[in-house]
């Protein structure tokens, strides 16, 4: 049942090949047998999974079954879940049970998609490697000696392995899309705002996005349809009708406009790496696309203004962890300043609390205009250049990270070095633009993800280039030698 | 910008974080450097561009002021690390 894709396993169920309930008992007896060896799961939920499995078996015998009724997914561990801790692979939410369900989670329930289990991922989504979980960190299914990517990783490393067919991520400054480049998988970004933002656990409020992880684009597609649309409970979701992502899958490429940016193309790219991409960028325009260079001028700005203006948001809203409403608490506080300050020094873990001060310093009174507001401006000048960009081009293609997947504990010494990876994914997250990652070969054995950027509300063409991309490539397809090892 | 640990030890407090000493010369090395990267951001002139707090430049919604949803006192309380008939119980503030 494993390594099926998420398409499959729906057309299984309705086949009546199995039911719902079967394939989740394999699936959680699955994890179960091999999740050790790379520990994507933080929690698993066999017994909502299995009460689920069951409704979901009753409306298909009732005749009322969606595309996801019945199939099983993985939500990454800050989505609020109902009954089931969300700990956002956090000392502060290691006993923490949502009292309600994220509007995603709301979402895919009511299609009948059954949730197997929490993945993990680096601490409230801060990191790129998936090495900051209190839970310990992710191992790349394609090397254990690899990171599976973050913040996304567990994610990430759950789908690759096949232990599930989907999983959600969310993408702040590239968390979908860098672990999807590292695990060989399909990856997406919405635009800001069109997947709603209610009930998972807030990293830097203007950036957020949640999105599908998958092993192709037909797949993202049918579960971006179920996360997406306006939401009132999110301020900032767009009022718009979500489209129908599936329904451009299979337009033709001709005359698609390909941009290449010569910034996403410089001295730190692996040589390796960028031949991949234009392997992919040839085959794009074999299929009838017309490829152009372009240039994004402020690109390199994005790190110092996403490092600003992430941590700032970071600082403000993790002020709610204060040791009282709820998550952990520490022992015998003396007065309420040490209540707030032992509760979250012991309940953070390091990566965490860097950033808080890095935020609070960067918001304090006589600092607030130089790094924040500048930050903002930084942040409009990247706007305005994928603007114009975007004016003379359909899509804009490059690397989704300047390297594969690097090794466990290379970047972990030297913040600044692993802020640097998240050169290429940042300034989608700027723009608010949608971005995603579709695989793209393999360097040494690890795999390497296609950049695809659009403009915004443009999700359904990035799909359908990622899908015609997959019709005549089968990267995506490719899976570790880890998993011909289970016994499903 | 290069910090020094006295700034570190102002930060916290303003984070309301407890950095033991042993650690504050690790965080004023390490956030020094990432304010020396971000720093690069301050060589270009914005001068004029409108700071971008929403990528849509989309200003706050409101909703009518009606009841949306009943009352969850119960189920929120339940939650949380000490309570006491329907309150939150914290370390004594006033003496």
């Amino acid at each position: 049942m494993t390594n099926k894709t998420l398409i499959q396993i729906s057309d299984e169920l309705s086949a009546g090949q199995y039911s719902s309930r079967e394939i989740t008992q394999d699936i959680i007896a699955d994890i179960r047998a091999r999740d050790a060896q790379f520990n994507s799961f933080i929690t698993v939920s066999e017994e909502l999974a299995l009460e689920q499995a069951d409704a979901a078996d009753a409306r298909r015998a009732a005749g009322h079954a969606e595309l996801l009724t019945g199939v099983p997914f993985a939500h990454k561990d800050l989505f609020c879940t109902q009954g089931l801790r969300t700990t956002c692979a956090s000392k502060m939410l290691e006993d923490f049970i949502p009292p309600y369900e994220s509007t995603v989670g709301q979402r895919l329930l009511a299609t009948g998609a059954v949730c197997v289990g929490k993945t993990n991922m680096d601490e409230f989504a801060m990191g790129s490697s998936n090495e900051n979980s209190y839970f310990g960190a992710v191992k790349n299914p394609w090397d254990l000696n690899a990171v599976p990517g973050g913040s996304s990783g567990g994610s990430a490393a759950a789908v690759a392995a096949g232990l599930v067919p989907a999983a959600t991520g969310t993408d702040t400054g590239g968390s979908i899309r860098q672990p999807a480049s590292f695990c060989n998988l399909t990856g997406i970004k919405p635009t800001y705002g069109r997947v709603s933002r209610f009930g998972i656990v807030a990293y830097a409020s203007s950036l957020d996005q949640a999105g599908p992880m998958c092993t192709t684009a037909a797949d993202a597609a049918v579960m971006l349809n179920a996360m997406a649309g306006f939401d009132a409970q999110d301020s900032t979701s767009v009022q718009q009708d979500a489209a129908d992502f599936t329904a451009e899958l299979n337009q033709p490429l001709a005359g698609l406009k390909v941009g290449l940016p010569k910034e996403f193309f410089g001295s730190g790219l692996d040589p390796q790496v960028a031949d991949c991409i234009m392997a992919a960028v040839k085959q794009i325009e074999a299929l009838g696309a017309q490829i152009v260079d372009i240039s994004l001028p402020n690109l390199e700005l994005s790190i110092p203004a996403y490092y600003v203006i992430a941590p700032s948001e970071a600082s403000s809203n993790l002020s709610r962890f204060d040791g009282v409403r709820y998550g952990y608490r520490c022992d015998q506080p003396e007065d309420l300043m040490d209540l707030y300050c032992r509760t979250r020094a012991e309940g953070f873990g390091k990566e965490v609390k860097r950033r808080i001060m890095v935020g609070t310093y960067a918001l304090s009174e006589g600092y607030y205009d130089a790094y924040y507001v500048k930050a903002q401006r930084v942040r409009r000048l990247i706007k305005d250049d994928f603007a114009r960009a975007l004016a003379q081009v359909d899509v804009i293609m490059g690397p989704v990270a300047p390297t594969p997947a690097f090794d466990l504990g290379s970047n972990t010494k030297d913040p600044v070095a692993m802020y640097l990876e998240d050169i290429y994914t940042l300034s989608a997250n700027m723009a608010g633009i949608p971005a995603m990652s579709t695989p793209a070969g393999f360097v040494n054995g690890r795999p390497v993800g296609l950049h695809i950027m659009g403009n915004y509300f443009a999700e359904a063409k990035l799909l359908n280039i990622a899908h015609q991309y997959q019709q005549v490539t089968d990267w995506h397809l490719q899976t570790p030698t880890s998993n011909t090892a289970k016994g499903a | 910008m290069a910090l020094e640990n006295a700034d570190i030890e102002n930060i916290a407090v303003l984070a309301r974080l407890q950095v033991p000493a042993t650690e504050t010369s690790d965080y004023a090395n390490s956030i020094s450097s990432i304010l020396a990267l971000v720093d690069q951001m301050q060589q270009v002139d914005t001068e004029g561009v409108e700071p971008l707090s929403n990528p849509h430049d989309a200003t706050q919604r409101l909703r009518p002021d009606e009841v949306t949803c009943d009352n969850q006192r119960d189920a929120f309380m339940a939650i949380a690390p000490a309570t006491e008939e329907g309150l939150y119980l914290v370390p004594k503030v006033i003496d």
